[in-house]
């Protein structure tokens, strides 16, 4: 019953915050120089052909009133047409969505998978020169940025010993049974794992460049919270019924130290999604942020402002499910 | 014969010279009660630990036996060591608000031993559940079980760990002041349930305390530490008749009667506190020549 009503007061504030978020946006990129048209016509347009274009996109009415054209459209499912490319923005977006939320859902699988295990490893040996080798290699993981760990593996396992592809999300001569755009997703269901393996040995690098500065933060904190765990009454009394170190740390202090990392992680992630942009150039992968970045080269008034409302809804999705998640995994929550 | 059997135990910190335990000896035979006082940071709570092996990683033990029935725990490999302890040996913590796991449900914190390690099936781990919550006199024992412990006041989950620290009838337990993090009110009830669980299963009892008082309701024989030093290891009569040690004698001097509660209260005085870290240091250099 709480949950339901702080799920709805979410919803609300996620509303506002959308709506804040739109109006930025729809500002700044007006105000910075440069404009859609200029970059459309070729040399030597007159001004009359100027003028024509800037009304076909409707650039010549005031800016408060351009937002109300636009916000209206909004409200009724129309995000207006993309300049470049005179396609819908809804739909290009979404055609775009799902690349991205698959590398960024398989980067998060990545860093889960690696910072656990740090985590777990360090605590297990905690006080060894192992666990001061993990320190380091999340301290290492930390100070290089996602996209210098894409160079340096693009570098490492796409140039020097290549086994994996640097770019694309699929090899183009590969004839494609797939009716949505969610491939990786797809190819499990139709157990077509040729084409699965051909996603994954371009998705690996870019994903796993997205996920090291993440596995190291989870890495980090997950084994901060656990050794303080370690140290409570409870699994004092655990260790004396005659378990284990494995069992205690499992069992025991895993399912609490993970609730304060879950949710910095949640936020985390959204850095990560934010990072695609950049990895998702880098890789040539056609996800959302390669889009986004075209669409600013292009000055795609309308298309930049369909992604950037896209990401803010999918920053505060991601928040709302880590809330969702904390509730479910404590029971203090639970039952309150 | 005694049960408990501890001999010379020595703990340090891990690569320093300060010593935490010094040639601790004391025993405790099957069904009984013995006090372990001594000031805050006497040692107390490390020799409980070092019984049970949990000592934090930061303190070894440098020497000494820890018989237990016949067999020494520090010569045991580590996961026989910790079978064995969890087969015959159980802990009533002090705090009991820290003591239960927050995100688990009571009935299992009390049944998952029983089942993992002494291989009861779940049922009948349920059912032994049940009569002990029941006999630490906890009303409508299946609700509990299936509460959080947040759901529950800290007098009802201290009796649960005594419930807990019963299950698997072990032959030793030890309480590490198991009611100072409670009530005044609640204390008393909780000292009593102890008293009587105990007479009940004919547990051996190694109980922790700077109470005195305490002691001589509970306990059969105590051991008076200070400085990791056993200064006097009496029977209780004889304790409280005549104290061997003078620190002892100010320490009971020290304590307000129990029939007296607000009885004015004797620091020990710094002469004797002074005598008696001499005689630790002395320890000290016998143990090195
Ligand atoms: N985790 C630890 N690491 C290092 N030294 C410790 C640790 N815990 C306690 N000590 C030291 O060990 C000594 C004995 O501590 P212990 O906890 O046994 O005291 P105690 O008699 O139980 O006191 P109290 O009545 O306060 O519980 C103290 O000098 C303390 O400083
Ligand atoms: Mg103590």
């Amino acid at each position: 019953m709480q949950l339901l009503q702080s799920v709805l007061t979410r919803l609300f504030t996620t509303l506002i915050t959308l709506i804040g978020v739109a109006v930025i946006v729809f500002f700044v990129i007006r105000v910075v120089p440069g404009t859609p048209i200029a970059m459309m016509l070729p040399p030597g347009a007159t001004e009359d052909d100027v003028a024509r274009l800037t009304a076909l996109y409707g650039l010549d009415k005031s800016i408060p009133q351009q937002f109300l054209i636009w916000l209206s459209g909004t409200l009724h499912g129309d995000f207006g047409t993309s300049i470049t490319t005179r396609q819908p923005v809804l739909a290009l977006v979404l055609s775009r969505l799902p690349a991205t939320l698959e590398l960024s859902i398989m980067a998060l699988v990545i860093a889960t998978a690696i910072g656990g295990f740090m985590a777990l490893t360090g605590t297990r040996l905690r006080g060894t020169k192992t666990e001061a080798a993990i320190d380091i290699s999340n301290g290492m993981a930390l100070s290089v940025p996602d996209f210098l760990w894409g160079l340096i593996l693009i570098l490492g396992f796409g140039v020097l010993i290549p086994i994996f592809h640097i770019s694309g999300r699929i090899s183009p001569s590969l004839d494609l049974p797939f009716t949505s755009n969610f491939y990786l997703f797809e190819s499990v269901l139709r157990l077509r794992f040729d084409l699965w393996a051909d996603i994954v040995a371009h998705m690996f690098m870019p994903a796993l460049a997205l996920a090291i500065p993440l596995a190291a933060i989870i890495g980090q904190l997950l084994k901060q919270s656990l050794k303080e765990t370690m140290h409570l009454d409870y699994v004092t009394l655990a260790r004396t019924k005659g378990y284990g170190e494995n069992h205690v740390i499992l069992h025991e202090a895993l399912p609490n130290a993970i609730l304060p990392t879950l949710t910095l992680v949640g936020v985390q992630f959204t850095f990560l999604i934010g990072g695609t942009v950049i990895i998702e150039r880098l890789f040539s992968y056609e996800g959302l942020g390669n889009m986004a970045i075209d669409a600013v080269i292009n000055r795609d008034l309308p298309l930049i402002q369909g992604i950037v409302i896209l990401f803010a809804v999918i920053f505060t999705a991601v928040n709302l499910l880590v809330d969702l998640c904390y509730a479910a995994l404590n029971p203090r929550l639970r039952h309150a | 014969m005694s049960y408990l059997t501890i001999r010379n135990l020595s703990a340090n910190l891990k690569g320093r010279p300060d010593r935490i335990l010094r040639n601790v000896s004391l025993q405790v035979a099957a069904g009984e009660v013995r006090g372990l006082v001594g000031e805050s940071g006497a040692g107390k709570s490390m020799i409980g630990k070092a019984i049970l092996g949990t000592l934090p990683l930061s303190i070894e033990i440098t020497g000494g036996e820890i018989i237990l029935d016949g067999t020494d725990l520090l010569k045991l490999p580590p996961a026989q060591r910790r079978t064995r302890i969890g087969q015959f040996c159980a802990l009533i913590p002090q705090d009991p608000l820290t003591a239960l796991n927050p995100s688990r449900r009571i009935g299992p914190q009390i049944t998952n031993r029983l089942v993992d390690i002494l291989r009861w099936t779940r049922a009948d781990a349920e059912k032994r559940a049940r009569e002990l919550l029941a006999e630490v006199h906890i009303p409508d024992p299946e609700r509990v079980m299936r509460s959080y412990p947040h759901e529950l006041s800290g007098g009802m989950r201290q009796r649960i760990l005594i419930a807990s620290a019963f299950a698997a009838e072990p032959k030793l337990i030890v309480a590490d002041e198991p009611t100072t993090a409670l009530d005044v009110t609640v204390q008393k009830q909780i000292l009593k349930l102890i008293a009587e669980m105990q007479a009940r299963h004919g547990t051996a009892l190694l109980f922790v305390t700077h109470d005195l008082g305490v002691v001589s309701k509970v306990c059969q024989s105590l051991s008076v530490l200070y400085g990791g030093l056993v200064l006097e290891d009496s029977r209780m009569t004889d304790f409280f008749h005549a104290p061997k040690h003078p620190y002892s004698r100010a320490l009971l001097a020290a304590t307000p009667k129990y029939t007296d509660p607000d009885g004015s209260l004797t620091p020990v005085p710094d002469a004797v506190v002074a005598a008696t870290r001499a005689e630790v240091e002395a320890a000290d250099r016998s143990a090195h020549v």
